[in-house]
């Protein structure tokens, strides 16, 4: 059944979209840049980081783009000052809520997070650091899990269970307490579903997830990797 | 790409305090030298996988990182339990004397040259390095040069000049370009004669300090540098040498991962910084001296010619060992010398350019203790860590700790002539903070960008009252 096309606009320009499509990907499709940071490119999106926040004509909620879903005839604006804000409001909030240490972390000048953030212009936060004590499991032969880097977007979790079908991280707990967890909440390093894959460790967009041995700067993701093996699910013989 | 850093590390600012202590008649019983450095690491770092703490405690002092991450580097080394390859060894020699290089000259002309050209007790308000721009445009001319030539260095292998992350467990992250080497050897006359033309006019400056000589600190310590079996100046590898005042050597090749049982800390009152001493003298009959002076006085010999040359030389006019701390200005530019001509040597061996610069390896020892000496001194580190790697224990032992006794020791001899009752009299700020740059101490948080020390003393009666106090503005 041909998908039928649906017509919106983005910062004023008229575009063809198909239906089903989120506002993200509409505008991708068009070339406009919108910035997402839990979004990962074949893996269902879920919403987490609110970067992606857009104003939609008509209504003054802020959507994000990578989870709503076109409506024909929308008009939606990706920037303005108010979406800067608050999308720098989120940044902050990230930042201050676990530990980032650029300067001694293994994805310094590969961060997703902090490029963002560089991208944003923000060198200072204006909230309170929260400091919180927390683990690094080291438990994997050939990963590790630093608790401190981790901005809980998730794409560990959807990674695993999408594209390797072995479902070992999850989310445990609530709010600030949120933490990711695998299997029953057991070491990584114990296990049994784990295939050693790698592919949460190349998805996560920070140091949170990282092979191990690496000196400061030197984890390099490589997360092209994960959208061209979606991709090649999507080939049909 | 601009970067941000997110340091939750904060600095602790300040003045470093010297207390001097009076006793029930009015005489100095004691001074301390308190400084606050690398304070929490221990916990900062519990946990963390040990491959980071290169990266970590090169950030915590930031005033030598190249100096921690070799140290850190090699106490992982020793973890992995690999031996790194050879040209890796080279290459991590190769950016730590052009950091010697570096540092040396910014201490000699930044923090002490203003006070051997302008003397001592010029106005405070010009006897900085701008000051001696303005009276000795071709010294300065010089120090800016010779500094850069190592920073170049640095910058060539490490792709950065502060904080290069280019020394790693198992060796270093990239091999060295055959046009890298090309270009520093094309610099490396004219810092040679840049180091022979400073060292030739500070022994003739040398005369007009004879009071500063005999009184500056000149209480006879021993002295510990790192030697190999030949007894020549290690800056990188090598055994640790304990060498009494009398000139005996007391204890040689002393490895690394044995340092625990010659050397002992002592936690001093008030400092966060712990005074090491050498254990079968006890506290605090071990003090030692590291550094400059403490590895000239402790070898043998440097082991290449020009510098051996100034090494006898020095040795011919102020004993063997030399006990002035002011000498640690001469035992600098000795210092600079080898490490010139160290970088030659290093360069003109064709495997530095050998591709394979790496070992890796899993965590096959719990323990690994890395030692170097830093540009101020003997720096080790030490870590243990649980099966996966995650450190449960760390130590560091600092250059500054390890002359923390010496120091205190010198500032009392300085300080006695100073003291008038209850009174801290005129001239002695200047004195005082002479001997503590003398020894160029690793203060981040005291030391202000034009070279002065930020120092406040204060003088203590028996009971513990605070009598007077001064303090640099
Ligand atoms: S390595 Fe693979 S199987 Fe293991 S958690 Fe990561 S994605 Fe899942
Ligand atoms: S570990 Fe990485 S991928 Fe997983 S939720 Fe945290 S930041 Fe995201
Ligand atoms: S990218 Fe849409 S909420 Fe994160």
């Amino acid at each position: 059944m041909p998908q039928k096309k649906l017509s919106i606009r983005i910062d004023g320009e008229l575009i063809s979209a198909v239906e089903g499509q989120t506002i993200l990907q509409a505008a991708k499709a068009n070339g406009k840049y919108i910035p997402t940071l839990c979004d990962l490119e074949g893996l269902t999106p879920v919403g987490a980081c609110r970067l992606c926040i857009v104003e939609v004509s008509g209504t003054d909620r802020l959507f994000p783009a990578c989870t709503t879903p076109i409506q024909d005839g929308m008009s939606v604006t990706t920037t303005s000052k108010r979406l800067t804000q608050d999308r720098r409001i989120s940044l902050e909030l990230l930042l201050v809520e676990r530990n980032h240490v650029c300067a001694v972390c293994v994805s310094n000048g590969h961060c997703e997070l902090q490029s963002m953030a560089s991208a944003m212009g923000i060198s200072t936060v204006r909230f309170v650091y929260n400091y919180p004590k927390l683990g690094v499991d080291l438990s994997h032969p050939r990963f590790v899990l630093d608790h401190n880097r981790c901005i809980l977007c998730t794409r560990c979790v959807r990674v695993c269970a999408e594209l390797e079908g072995a479902h070992v991280w999850e989310v445990t707990s609530r709010g600030i307490h949120s933490r990711i967890v695998s299997d029953l909440n057991q070491k990584w390093g114990e296990s049994r579903g784990c295939t050693s894959c790698g592919k949460c460790v190349q998805a996560c967009p920070t140091g949170a997830l990282a092979e191990k041995g690496w000196a400061v700067e030197e984890m390099v993701k490589k997360n092209d990797k994960i959208s061209a093996l979606v991709h090649r699910r999507e080939v049909q013989v | 790409m601009k970067r941000i850093t997110i340091d939750p590390v904060t600095r602790i600012e300040g003045h470093a305090k010297i207390v001097i202590q009076l006793d029930d008649n009015g005489r100095v019983a004691g001074t301390e030298f308190h400084v606050t450095q690398v304070r929490g690491f221990e916990k900062f770092t519990e946990g963390r996988p040990f491959y980071e703490m290169p990266g970590i405690t090169a950030r915590i002092c930031g005033i030598c990182p190249i100096s921690h991450l070799l140290a850190s580097s090699k106490a992982c080394d020793a973890i992995l339990a690999v031996r790194i390859p050879p040209a890796a060894k080279k290459l991590r020699e190769l950016v730590h004397c052009a950091q010697m290089v570096q540092s040396h000259a910014l201490s000699f002309f930044y923090l002490s040259s203003p006070d051997l050209l302008l003397g001592m007790d010029s106005d405070m308000a010009t006897r900085n390095v701008l000051g001696v721009i303005a009276t000795h445009p071709e010294l300065a001319r010089d120090g800016i040069e010779l500094r850069k030539f190592g920073l170049q260095i640095i910058e060539g292998l490490a792709q950065e000049r502060v904080h290069p992350s280019w020394i790693v467990p198992g060796g270093v992250n990239s091999p060295l370009s055959g046009q890298v080497r090309d270009r520093i050897l094309s610099d490396l006359p004219s810092a040679k004669v840049i180091a022979d033309r400073t060292i030739q006019f500070f022994k003739k400056a040398i005369d007009n300090y004879k009071d500063e000589i005999e009184f500056f600190g000149s209480a006879p310590t021993m002295y510990a540098g790192l030697v190999d079996r030949k007894g020549n100046l290690q800056f990188y590898d090598g055994g640790l040498r304990f060498r009494a005042a009398s000139g005996e050597i007391v204890e040689d090749q002393i490895a690394p991962e044995d340092y625990a049982d010659w050397i002992g800390e002592a936690s001093l009152r008030e400092s966060y910084l712990k005074a090491p001493y050498f254990k079968p003298q006890g506290f605090p009959e071990g003090a030692y001296r590291v550094g400059p002076l403490g590895r000239i006085n402790a070898a043998d010999q440097c082991g290449t010619s020009k510098a051996d040359a100034e090494f006898a030389e020095f040795h011919q006019r102020f004993g063997s060992p030399a006990h002035s701390a002011f000498l640690y200005h001469y035992a600098r530019l000795i210092e600079i010398v080898h490490a010139l001509e160290k970088i030659e040597l290093l360069l003109a061996d064709p495997q530095i350019l050998d591709k394979h610069v790496r070992a890796t390896g899993g965590v096959n020892s719990l323990e690994g203790v890395g030692m170097i000496e830093a540009p101020r001194g003997t720096l080790i580190h030490h870590y243990k860590v649980n099966e996966q790697g995650g450190i449960i224990w760390a130590n560091l032992i600092v250059a500054t700790g390890h002359n923390n006794l010496a120091m205190g020791r010198g500032i009392q001899q300085v300080s006695e002539h100073f003291i008038d009752g209850n009174k801290l009299q005129e001239g002695m700020l200047n004195r005082v903070s002479a001997v503590v740059r003398a020894y160029d101490p690793c203060l981040s948080c005291s030391t202000h960008a034009l070279g002065e020390i930020a120092l406040r003393v204060q003088l203590m009666g028996a009971n513990g009252e605070l009598l007077d106090e001064i303090a640099t503005p």
